[in-house]
């Protein structure tokens, strides 16, 4: 145990210093995330004539929780596994007594932090923009919206090195995690909250790990909690599936797997 | 001219022949566009589904526009981002240099080098939603012709953004972010300029271009757009064609190569 500790504090320390070495490229790719702020302006817009549920300030509230809840989760595991899968560059990771899954996950953890100030001001900015917005999250909501926020990382995480392994048979891995992040983007609350889907879509999309990633954790952040239950149990549920297919997967790629270039 | 010509045609017969070894891809891809078109449509039918319209775009209009920007978006996949990524790996390696010494101008080389023909199901997909708004509002042969002017003048406003921020790898090498910061930053022409706040409309217009690249095309469709927008619409493509080619000759001059 006390061993993990240090493994774990090395790691993201060693990652943490990497991801601060570009600061600068950092915020570019805080800015790459502006998706949901476009749409915040055209719900805004949208909602001024009452046509809605949701009032404008409520949608001001809920992008910029999207935005933010969206940078604490960003994952780009796939692209790196593949190239170490094609390139044979996993090979020596795999004589380590650790497992190399660790290692990304922690260069994942660290980033975090690093970009964690651009991101605060990028809200500070269009919290300015929309002054009458402004909200704090009640203390409960903010433990229960943080908690939310790591379990909704940590199940992007294993969904896309899930499909990473997929390296192992294919080179074009990536292509999964194409089509994923299409039903991701449009049925997980970014393009709208769930409230102003349809009813039957609502539905069934709650039956997808989809809106756990980002429409729960953003809606306990603005004090509209929903099913908090539901919520949790959904995410560890489908946690628990994608983390027993990728342990499978893993096995069974390793035997598949020839080191090529090595 | 002729010359280039030649040229032109080499490349891509070389790319297409090369890209054709991976047909599966081909499905994989029109796969790919065809559930980032049905995204779209859902994401465009949550803002029209209780009866509320963007101001003065109807829905079959609404659709003009996110046709125009999926047929852009194929643009770009097949020419812009293969051939304009590729800068900042010749830059990195210092196989610039190999392209420098030809006896044809680098930026044609550099923006024309590789097709990709991944982006047709975008643009084939694109154009059907074309038909299908255009058909609906009552749109005759002579309103798409029209329509090419600006499209035409938007794809390469497109183009001259895209490659101004690749000459910025010969400082920078690593520029991947910046292109993605301009991605999302376009994504915002999947909706007619008129849906935006006052402050968004003035970003996407004079910051951003983005209003130049698909509203004002799907206006000069409809036939609303008058003059001064398609005037607007071809400075801003020629001024910054030629400041694309500036800036490129002017950054030339700061490249060192490498590991050499």
């Amino acid at each position: 145990m006390q061993k993990a500790f240090k493994v774990a504090r090395v790691m993201l320390s060693v990652y943490y210093a990497y991801m601060v070495e570009y600061r600068a490229e950092l915020v570019f790719w805080v800015l790459s995330g502006t998706f949901p702020l476009i749409l915040m302006g055209l719900w805004v817009e949208a909602a001024q004539g009452d046509q809605f549920d949701l009032s404008p300030t409520d949608l001001v509230r809920y992008f910029l929780a999207v935005f933010l809840v969206r940078q604490f989760t960003v994952v780009w595991v796939i692209w790196e596994f593949e190239r170490e899968v094609v390139e044979g560059r996993l090979s020596p990771y795999l004589l380590q007594p650790v497992d190399p899954a660790w290692r990304h996950f922690f260069s994942h953890v660290s980033e975090r932090f690093a970009r964690l100030p651009f991101a605060f001001l990028l809200v500070g900015l269009f919290l300015l923009l929309y002054p009458y917005a402004a909200w704090l999250p009640r203390l409960d909501n903010l433990l229960l919206g943080l908690l939310a926020i790591m379990l909704a990382f940590c199940l992007r995480f294993l969904m896309q090195y899930t499909f990473a392994l997929a390296a192992f048979w294919t080179e074009r891995a990536s292509a999964l995690e194409q089509f994923w992040f299409l039903l991701y983007t449009f049925l997980s609350g970014m393009v709208a909250p769930l409230a102003l889907f349809p009813d039957a879509v609502r539905e069934v999309v709650l039956w997808t790990p989809f809106p756990y990633l980002i429409y729960f954790p953003a809606s306990l952040l603005i004090n509209r909690p929903e099913n908090v239950v539901r919520g949790f149990a959904a995410m560890i549920l489908w946690s628990a599936l994608f983390w027993a297919l990728n342990r499978w997967l893993w096995r069974q790629g390793l035997k598949q797997y020839s080191g090529m270039g090595a | 001219m002729k010359r280039y010509w030649k040229v032109l045609r080499l490349f891509w017969s070389t790319a297409i022949a090369a890209e054709l070894e991976y047909r599966l891809n081909f499905l994989v891809t029109a796969l790919i566009s065809l559930g980032g078109l049905a995204g779209s449509l859902f994401g465009l039918f949550l803002f029209y589904r209780t009866g509320y319209e963007f101001e003065g775009w109807s829905w079959e209009a609404a659709l003009l526009v996110l046709g125009l920007f999926t047929v852009l978006q194929g643009f770009s996949a097949m020419v812009l981002i293969p051939n304009l990524n590729k800068i900042v790996n010749q830059v990195q390696q210092g196989t610039l240099d190999f392209v420098l010494i030809k006896p044809i101008s680098s930026q044609f080389w550099l923006s024309t080098r590789i097709i990709s023909p991944w982006g047709l199901p975008d643009v084939v997909f694109g154009l059907v939603m074309i038909g299908y708004g255009g058909s609906r509002l009552g749109l005759g042969w002579a309103d798409y012709g029209l329509a090419i002017v600006p499209l035409a003048l938007g794809a390469i406003t497109l183009y001259s953004l895209w490659f101004m921020l690749g000459a910025t790898s010969i400082w920078f090498v690593k520029i991947y972010n910046v292109t993605e910061v301009l991605r999302g930053l376009l994504e915002a022409g999947r909706f007619p300029i008129a849906a935006y706040p006052v402050a968004y409309r003035v970003f996407f217009t004079f910051v951003v271009p983005v209003a130049f690249l698909t509203t004002v095309p799907a206006q000069t469709m409809l036939g609303q757009g008058g003059r001064g927008w398609l005037l607007a619409s071809a400075l801003l493509a020629v001024v910054l064609l030629l400041v694309a080619n500036r800036f490129w000759r002017f950054a030339l001059r700061f490249y060192t190569s490498a590991s050499s």
